[in-house]
Order: C-alpha cells, then structure tokens, then sequence
C-alpha cells in the first residue's frame, strides 16, 4: 500500500501511508483503537475506496472498489465483527458469493471443504446451523471461507478480542501453518504480547500515520507502546484497596428463562462489596447482558432474590427501584440501541431518568441543561453544543454522555458492560479513572468486560460465567489469564472464593 | 467515479433547498406526462391554481379539502413518531364518522351545544379503538401494524357498507342506498362561511406542537419512538406508552371523520374518507412530522386535490392526476432526502495499470 | 361444498399467489414493498389497456408485466440506490399506483376483455393429471396462468433453495454486510429481485383484470395486494407454502358469493370481511407463537450504505 488516505467527513482516519507485506510473513498492525487499523484494512478488502493512493497485490497496481476485487485479487479478510448469516449452515455460509456454476452443488461443496480442513488441520460439520455455533467454531468458519476463495492473504482484524487464551493459541497454531504453506497474514490488533509472540514484523499506526515499520525481534513491547501511544506512558491501571467489608448488593439463586425458554440465568448467586469492583468474565453470551438487565429492573422474567441496602428488589421496575431513593446506574453494552437516544440532544437524553420526578404535565429543560454542561465539563466531551443530537458525537464522546448522566445521580451501585469498547485508549483509560474514582467513593461496581489483561488490572476480584451459571470467583491479584479462560469454557476452577 | 459519503453539515437552508427542487423536478416529471396526453403543462398547471384559488368560493372549497387532511395529518404524526406505521387513518376516520353518525341518527332533536360535542367525543372513542386494537397487538405481541391497520380499513369500509345498505338505510329514500340526513342540530356551525372544523384543526396543531415539544408524554413519545430499549430502560411503561398514543392518533382521526359527516357531508356513506386517510400519510412525511408544517403542506395538497377537479372540467385530465402528482412529489423528496443526509462528489478514476 | 367451489378458490387464489411469490422474492432480497397493492394496479389497468388495444393476450400479459417492473424499478431506485425509508417509499408506491390505474382506467368503464383473449385463458384440462380423481377437476382442469402459478412457484423454490444465486439471494436479506464482504454485487441482487418481484406482481394484476372480472372495474384488487404482503409472513418466506397461503384464501375470497347460493342470512358485506379478518387473525397468531423458524429475512427492511460507520 502507497500513500493511502481516507477521510470520513472531516476526520482523517488514515493519512499518506504506506507498507509492504512479504510471502509467507506474519505482518502485525499495531495500534491503538482509533489509529485507523481497521480502516485501513477495510480499504484492502475493498470495503472502502481509499481517497488517494495505490495498492499493489502480488506486483500489481489494483484498484479495490468492491469486496469482489479484493476476493478476486486473492485477499481475504475475517472481520472482527463476524459476516456470517446466523440461519445457514456452516456450508452454506461458506458457498456464499460464488457465482461459477448456476446449481448448488452441496457435495462438491463439501468435498472441497474437508480438503481445505485437512491441509490446516481444521475441524468443522459443514451442516451445522452458525447460530449453534460458539466463537471459535464461528471464526473458522470465516476462515475456511476465505480460503475456500483461495486467498493468500489474509487479515485477520482483532482475531483474538472474542476468544478465549486457549482458543487463541490455537488459531495462533494455525496461523503458523498457513504462514509455512506459502500464505501471507496481516494481523491487526493492540494486544501487544500477541505481536510479539507470533509476527515476523509489525507496523505501528498512530492517529492514522505510520509510526515505524519493525522487525519483531528487534524491538521491545516497552518501545512498541511508546511508538503506539506516542508518549512513554505506563498502561497500568491503578487498583486501589477495597476498604469495607460492607455488603452493597447480593444476589441470591438468580435464575432466568426468556421468552424462547431458554435458561439465560442458571441459580446465580453473589455479593458484591462497597468499594469494590467485581469483574465479569465470559465468553459472549454466557449471560452478562441477562444478569446486568436483572439487577437493574428491565429485565422482569427472573426468580429470585436481588438485595440492594437491605431491601429485595427483585420484583421492582426500574422505576420503582429509583422511588425508593436507591440508585442503580447502568451503563448498557449497545450504547445506541439502549440507554441513550440517538436521535435526541444531549439535554433530552440527560434529563432520560429523572423527568417524571418534575411537578405537572409540561417538562422543564433548565434543570438537564445544567446538567449537560457539567457533564461536558466533567468528562471533557467534545461537542458543539448542548443540544447536539448524541449519534452526531463520535463513539468516545457517546460514551462519555452516558456514563456522565449514570456518574451523576449520584448512584449506590454501578453496573457497567463494556464500557471501553471500540474507545481509543485515552478514552478508556478516563474511564478506569472515572470508576476507580466512584469506587474510592464506596460504590460497588459490577464490571463486565471481554479483554482479560483488562479485567485482570481494574477489577478485584473476578467471577467467570459460562451457558448463565457462575464457575467460579477468582482473585484478580493471583489469578492468570489462562485459569480464567479455561473457566470461561466451563471448567470448574480449583480454588473458588464465595 | 463518485463517491459518496456521510454528512452532517448540510445546513437547515440549504436542506429546504434540496427539498424544494425536489418538488420542482415532481412538477417537471409529471408535466411530460401531461405533454404525452397532448396538453400544455404550464396552462394545466396554471388553471389547477386558478381552480384552487381563483375566486373566494374556490379558495374556500380548498380549504374546506384541507381540514380533514390536518386534523387526520395531526392524528398520524402521532403514530409515527413513535415508528408506529398507522395507515389505519382510513378506517379510524370512517369509525368515527360512523360514531358521530349514530349518535346523530339516534338523538336527532338534542340541542346543538349537547349534540355535537357528544357526537365528537363517540367518534374519538369509536376511532381511538379502531387504532387501539392494533396497537394493543403490537405491544403485546409485535404483531405487523402496517397490515393490521390495514386490514382494519376494510373491515370499516365494509362495515359501513353493511350500515348503508342494510340497518341504517333511509326508507324515505326510496329503495336507494343511502343514510339519513342529519338533523340541524348535528351539523357544524359556520364561522366565516367554513364550517366550524378549520377553529378545531389550528387548535389541535397549536396543541400538538406543545405536546410532544414541551409536555412528559410528548417527551416519552419521542424517546419511545427514538429507541423501544432506552425507554424500557428508563423505566418507562413502553406499551402503555404505545396503546395510549395509537388510541389519542385513532381519536384525532376519529374526529376528522365526525367533522367531515357533521360539517361537509351531513350524512354518513361509504365515500366519506375520499382517500383522506391515505394523502395524509403523504402530507404527514412531507412535514417530517412537524406540526407546525403540517398545515402548510396540506393546503398545498388540498389545492392540488382542489385543481384538480377543476382541470377535470377544463382539461378532461381525470381527476386523480392529483393523485399522481401528489405521489410523484413524495417520490422526489423522498429520493432527495439521500442529499441532504450523503454527500456527493465526483473523484478522478484512478484507472489501473495492467 | 362441492368440488366446483374448490376450482374456483384456485382460480380466486392465483392473483394472490403470483403476488406473494413477487414479494416473497422481493423479501429475500431484504426489501419490504408495501407497493403491491399498487404495483397490482399498474399491472390491471396496462394489462388491460393493451389488450384493448392489440387484441393480443401476450403481448397484455408482457405489457403489464413490464409496467410492474418499472414501477417496482422506481422503488427500487429510491430504497436502494438513494436509501430512502422503505416503508414509506412502498406506500407511496400503492397510493402512486391507485391514482395510476383510476386515472388511465377512467375511460375503460365497462369495456370487457375481448373474446380472443378470453379463449386464450379458457380452461383445459390437463393430460393424465386430470384424471385424477377431485384433485384432477381442481388443480389441471384450469386456464393456463393458473398452471404458470404452479410453475411460477416451483422455480422460485428451485431458484432459492438449489441454485448458487439463490443461496447469494437469500444471503443478501439475511445479512447484507456479510454478503457484500463475500463479493456478492448487493446493489445489482437487490434491483434484479425487486423488478422480478414487481414483473409477479404486474402479472398477478393482470390476471384480475383480464381473466378473474374480466372487464375494468375500479379499484379491481380490493386490498388483495395487502393481503399477499401478510401472507408471505404466513407462508413463512418459503414459496412452496405459498400455494398453502394463496388458495386457502382464494377460498376465503368467495366464500360470501357461495353461502349466498345456500340461503345462508348473513350479510354480504359481513361476509366480504372474512379475507380481512383471517388476515389479522393470522398475524396475531404468527406474532405470538415463540418459534425461531420462519422468520423474516434478518435485514429485512434496512438500507446498507458500505461505507457507513
């Protein structure tokens, strides 16, 4: 790639840059969220169109303006974000956007795979629905798909966001092998050991500029984060003490089966203490987004008991929990889709939980405009004005808005679910600040994340959930990252702390 | 090659702009049309405004065509703004009228103070439960509301088929289908040579333009609207929230009906809507649900509607050309929406080099 | 009930089968017109301006399949290519539509199909499968759009089911993203199904107003396009239960003229509500029951802008 470059309105995502991937390489993009990683990647796979530049595939000059010159062209690319229909089979998921013969032809199809999955050392039933599926099995098939193109080059984006250690060692096992049969891989992350463990060279972007092209054993993870972050900064979070030994929240044989009659929640039970951060690790699905809604009243199919200061609260609408004067802020994972308004100003979205408390039929905006200004201030938001609609602002900025109206009533507890995604790490790490913070105030925070290093540092101590049961509860001052991840496959820990 | 991509800079100017062509290219677009039926656009289009504004009467007919469209545009705005695709106007306005109808029918020597006031609120209740048994299916359910409403529509067209030809016939009527006349009493006053039903639609704008700007559950509608989620989030009773709009957008209509059976028809029959039900979700989308637009929008429809029973006479263009204007100028603003929300520009091909 | 009232639900289900076929197809594509009841229109009034004009029951049939065609091409344009609301856009297609048929249908009152194009539609039976006992006087004793209905939905199953563009066909509803990564042409999927769908839906209108009237009547599809789109939720977006949807409702269709024929006191009118109220009836139960099968393709109604972040 030469000279590449993209705006989108007035942001420049990527700015003059250029690399070069060899045969049989392992090419690490490294950058922090917002460097620009993906959208430079995306312009590869011809999902964008850069706004300038050149790229050049096996020699030649190629324009990429849709996914099938890129497919053509010979890249594949596995998405973060998996681009599998959830209704088809694994088959039939990989058999998608071939268009040689008028017939589909299944046993060809299917031929083709096993040859594919043995020169890799891939195991997949080719008929099962994706939406059975779990991440891993869901991940190789993007991976026979892309192969099953006869790509040579690979990307993969944030391979290993979504998987557990385990499994990532084994798609790190099967990298190598493609790497060794002739296949180039360009892999993009900001998880710094991954790059140093399995790249050959690694390419640091920052705010969408090329840092520096490095050969990986001539470089430290220490001087791969100053390049990265542009500063020498220390990314340690800081983990102060928890103090009391004050139950805030207990939870107590929570069980949920929603509406297909499924068991989301399986007899959970738990304390969380004041002042104290509980992590929660699982893989995708195992019940966080269940577990965060019960505990904040939206969620009404539950059995159980949830106590908050003394009282159950598990038959109380969310209403009628914040009546009682107990406040549960809740910082949801889809930000847009639930917590906020996209549509709405920032006044509108702020004054969201407190409005009915005004005298009368007529609504009185004053208050919310207050309010939104010291957000603003508070949290350093970057908007124009206060009455800005929210999905006008950049992801960061979003979030910022809802954790700022959630900080600012002044809650008891705090449920937050992923919080830093898709932030850049200035951001997030504002955020560890903010919570940290409310945590030195007494509250108790429950913290629901996906990157283990991430968990490891914020939290202290983490309970793993696996199919809506809870495995265990660990430590986080001796716990490692593969202890928990063999929990998060549902494998019983050996030390369990209740 | 062009390249689109997002923006967020387009001006409100500039967006009224864009709009505003958008109607002109509908003109243009419909004009070859009448050149293909062998006529001179520009005097069509110039004897529609002189049909719907020429003289006094005329300038009153037309707005007389735009008061059931505001009221009924009032009532589905409501529905839409919460995403909830009501296009049950039709049949919500014919309960209504069917409402007004039997209490008209029934208490016909009632003085007019009691009578018509009693006769509006049936026609809300009737049309407030036509858009009710939808809604409530929705939310319980999620059950399709576009079909529903739909369906609804028949069921009262049909309904009131029955009435007019069966129960309710007017046996002085000699054998033909019709219901009676209204009495006096039952029939809307005039104020300023319109029946009384254009005091009743600018109350109802003003009144909704507060509502859902300045009052709780105009508030609740709109982040209902906005997001089902962040509602439920919020604690909020979405359903309730949806059952009780749809049945307040059911009354608006529901009164649009009583209004045009009580000050225009003094009767009720199968073709008292004309269609109304259908234009005012044109006329709705076109004043992005605003209610202070709304009137502005549906007087310009009106005198479209209005010139265009005028070129009928003049022209021998049948009447719904209107009609075909009217869609073709929704069809244009809908396409240029893409213009104000995507930005445009032409970039030199890079061509490859092989 | 004897077996003529059978016949005659086929014949009455044979509009709707050909236009919930246009919109199942238009649906896998992940576009939601709501313009069949008007494209319907379009297609009735060409369809029979035309045969007025040639005397011709082909080229009639073309014509308002075209005419379907470009007025689907329309919505098309404005959903896909200008991402406009597609609710919306298809209702004013309809209401489009209606003023379309009423306005070039204002001069045809009361003019009736000529007798050679009736001929051409007539019924025959069917070697062999006629002689089928019942099932044989039902289903092969009719005209031959009737047996292009059945045709009609044996390909468009074959076509999703067992062919490579089918496959990519149904990729494109169901998740739009994963199918424009996977090189499928989105935009060119998405215009090719929602014109064949309006051709279906032109045709389907021809066949009211040329073979099931067959004289001009106004507004001749009486809701009957409103009807397809809930019965392609009913027929679960699987078109070999779109003959299940269609006919039992063709049934529903003239139920009311039969029961007068028994004597039976009820209202006409009540009785013309039946088609209606099923309708509901069978949206409120689909709504209601917990099934993860037969749903709507998953990007069904959304607009894809690649480049959208």
């Amino acid at each position: 790639m030469v000279n590449i470059s993209k705006s989108f309105g007035d942001v420049k995502a990527n700015d003059k840059i250029s690399f070069s991937v060899k045969y049989g390489e392992i090419f690490a993009l490294l950058g922090e969220n917002g460097a620009g990683k993906s959208t430079l990647v995306n312009m590869l796979s011809g999902v964008y169109s850069p706004d300038i530049g050149e790229i050049y595939v096996h020699g030649q000059k190629l324009r990429l303006s849709s996914p099938a010159d890129s497919i053509a062209a010979g890249i594949g690319m596995i998405h973060q974000h998996f681009k599998l229909i959830e209704v088809m089979t694994a088959l039939e998921n990989i058999a998608i956007g071939q268009e040689h013969s008028f017939i589909l032809n299944k046993k060809n199809i299917r031929k083709k795979i096993d040859d594919i999955c043995s020169k890799y050392g891939f195991k997949i039933d080719p008929e099962k629905l994706v939406r059975d599926m779990s991440v891993g099995e869901k991940q190789t098939v993007e991976i026979l798909k892309v192969l099953y193109r006869g790509a040579d080059i690979l990307i993969l984006d944030e391979p290993t966001a979504v998987l557990t250690p385990q499994e990532s060692e084994r798609l790190f096992d099967i990298l190598i092998r493609m790497k060794e049969q002739g296949c180039s891989i360009i892999l993009i992350t900001h998880k710094l050991q991954e790059v140093m463990e399995i790249s050959d060279r690694v390419c640091v972007l920052r705010h969408g500029r090329v840092i520096d092209t490095v050969n990986t054993k001539e470089t430290t993870p220490m001087e791969l984060t100053s390049m990265m972050v542009g500063k020498k900064v220390t990314l340690s979070i800081e983990r102060p003490p928890v103090k009391s030994q004050e139950v805030v929240l207990e939870v107590r044989n929570l069980s949920l089966i929603d509406r297909e009659g499924i068991k989301k929640l399986d007899d959970v039970s738990f304390k969380v203490y004041s002042g104290e951060i509980l992590g929660i690790a699982g893989i995708a699905g195992s019940g966080q987004k269940e577990l965060c809604e019960s505990i904040q009243g939206i969620e009404r199919r539950k059995r159980g008991e949830i106590i908050f200061k003394g009282e159950n609260i598990a038959r109380l609408t969310p209403r009628a929990i914040f009546e009682k004067g107990l406040r549960i802020s809740f910082i949801p994972e889809d930000r847009l889709g639930m917590g906020l308004v996209p549509t709405m100003s920032i006044v509108d979205n702020v004054i969201l939980k407190d409005y009915y408390m005004q005298n009368g039929i007529f609504l009185d905006r004053t208050v919310g405009e207050k309010r939104a200004e010291h957000i603003i201030k508070m949290l350093n938001v970057q908007t124009p004005d206060i009455y800005h609609p929210v999905n006008k602002l950049s992801g960061g900025n979003i979030q910022k808005i809802l954790l700022g109206r959630e900080i600012d009533s002044n809650p008891d507890f705090l449920v937050t679910a992923y919080p830093t995604r898709g932030l850049d790490i200035g951001s997030a790490h504002l955020i560890y600040d903010e919570l940290n913070r409310q945590k030195e105030k007494g509250i108790g925070i429950l913290y629901v994340g996906e990157d283990l290093n991430i968990l490891l540092s914020l939290c202290d101590r983490i309970m793993v959930m696996f199919e809506g049961k809870i495995i265990g509860t660990v430590n986080a001052e001796d716990a490692t990252k593969e202890e928990i991840g063999l929990m998060m496959l549902g494998e019983k820990a050996t030390e369990v702390l209740q | 090659m062009i390249k689109m991509s997002a923006r967020s800079d387009c001006s409100k100017r500039e967006a009224t702009l864009i709009r505003t062509l958008a109607v002109v290219f509908a003109l243009v677009t419909v004009s070859f049309f009448i050149m293909i039926l062998g006529h001179n656009p520009i005097s069509v289009y110039i004897s529609m405004m002189d049909g719907a504004f020429g003289t006094g009467y005329r300038l009153l007919e037309t707005l007389r065509k735009s008061v059931p469209l505001i009221i009924t545009s009032i009532g589905i705005s409501l529905a839409f703004r919460l995403k909830f695709w009501n296009i049950g106007a039709e049949g919500q306005i014919m309960m209504g009228a069917m409402g007004a109808a039997f209490i008209a029918l029934n208490f016909p020597q009632l003085p007019a103070i009691i009578l018509l006031p009693l006769m509006a609120f049936t026609a809300m209740i009737s049309g407030g439960i036509w858009g009710l048994i939808p809604a409530y299916f929705k939310a319980r359910w999620k059950t399709n509301e576009t079909i529903f409403t739909l369906m609804m529509n028949y069921i009262a067209l049909k309904f009131i088929t029955y009435l007019q030809y069966g129960p309710w016939k007017d046996p002085a009527a000699l054998g033909f289908p019709k219901i009676p006349n209204f009495s006096q009493n039952a029939v809307l006053p005039d104020i300023f040579g319109l029946h009384a039903g254009w005091v009743i639609a600018i109350i109802l704008v003003i009144l909704s333009h507060i509502f859902i700007n300045y009052t709780q559950p105009g508030y609740e509608i709109e982040v209902v609207g906005g997001s089902e989620n962040t509602g439920r989030y919020a604690g909020m009773n979405v359903n309730k929230i949806i059952i009780l709009t749809i049945f307040a957008s059911g009354s608006i209509c529901g009164l649009s009906g009583m209004i045009e059976a009580s000050g225009v028809n003094r009767t009720l029959s199968v073709e008292i809507t004309r269609g109304v039900g259908y234009t005012a979700i044109i006329t709705s989308w076109l004043s992005y649900l605003k209610a202070p637009v709304i009137p502005i929008v549906c007087i310009l429809f009106a005198s479209m509607i209005q010139g265009g029973t005028f070129i009928q006479m003049a022209f021998q263009i049948p009447q719904s050309a209107a009609q075909i204007l009217q869609g073709a100028i929704l069809f244009f603003v809908l396409g240029s929406e893409f213009f104000i929300r995507y930005k445009i520009s032409f970039v030199k091909q890079n061509i490859p080099e092989a | 009930m004897d077996a003529s009232f059978f016949t005659a639900a086929v014949v009455a289900g044979t509009p709707l089968l050909y236009a919930i076929l246009g919109e199942v197809i238009t649906e896998k594509a992940g576009n939601l017109n709501l313009g069949v009841e008007g494209m319907m229109l379009i297609g009735a009034v060409v369809g029979f301006k035309v045969a007025l004009i040639t005397q011709n029951p082909w080229l009639s049939l073309g014509g308002a399949m075209i005419a379907g065609g470009i007025a689907a091409l329309i919505y098309a344009l404005l959903t896909v290519s200008l991402r406009a609301n597609q609710v919306v856009t298809g209702l004013t297609l309809t209401i489009f539509g209606t003023g379309f048929s009423s306005f070039m249908g204002k001069n045809l009152m009361g003019e009736v199909v000529p007798d050679n194009i009736k001929l051409a539609f007539a019924d025959f039976p069917l070697p062999l499968l006629s002689h089928i006992p019942v099932l044989g006087q039902v289903f092969f004793n009719q005209g031959i759009l009737v047996y292009g209905g059945y045709i009609a939905t044996i390909l468009a199953g074959l076509y999703l089911y067992n062919t490579q563009i089918g496959l990519n066909l149904r990729a494109v509803g169901e998740n739009t993203a994963a199918a424009d990564a996977a090189g499928i042409k989105v935009s060119l999927y998405k215009y090719i199904h929602i014109i064949i769908g309006g051709v279906l839906c032109g045709l389907a209108g021809a066949y009211l107003s040329l073979v099931y009237i067959p004289s001009w009547q106004e507004n001749v599809t009486a809701g009957r396009g409103w009807i397809a789109v809930a019965l392609v939720i009913f027929c679960k977006w699987n078109p070999y239960r779109v003959l299940v949807g269609a006919f039992l409702f063709g049934g529903l269709d003239i139920i009311g003229f039969r029961l007068q024929k028994y004597s039976f006191y009820i209202s006409q009118y009540l009785i013309d509500m039946l088609p209606y109220l099923v309708t509901i009836i069978i949206l409120i139960v689909v709504s209601a029951r917990k099934s993860i099968s037969g749903l709507p393709p998953a990007n069904l109604g959304d607009s894809y802008f690649r480049e959208e972040r």
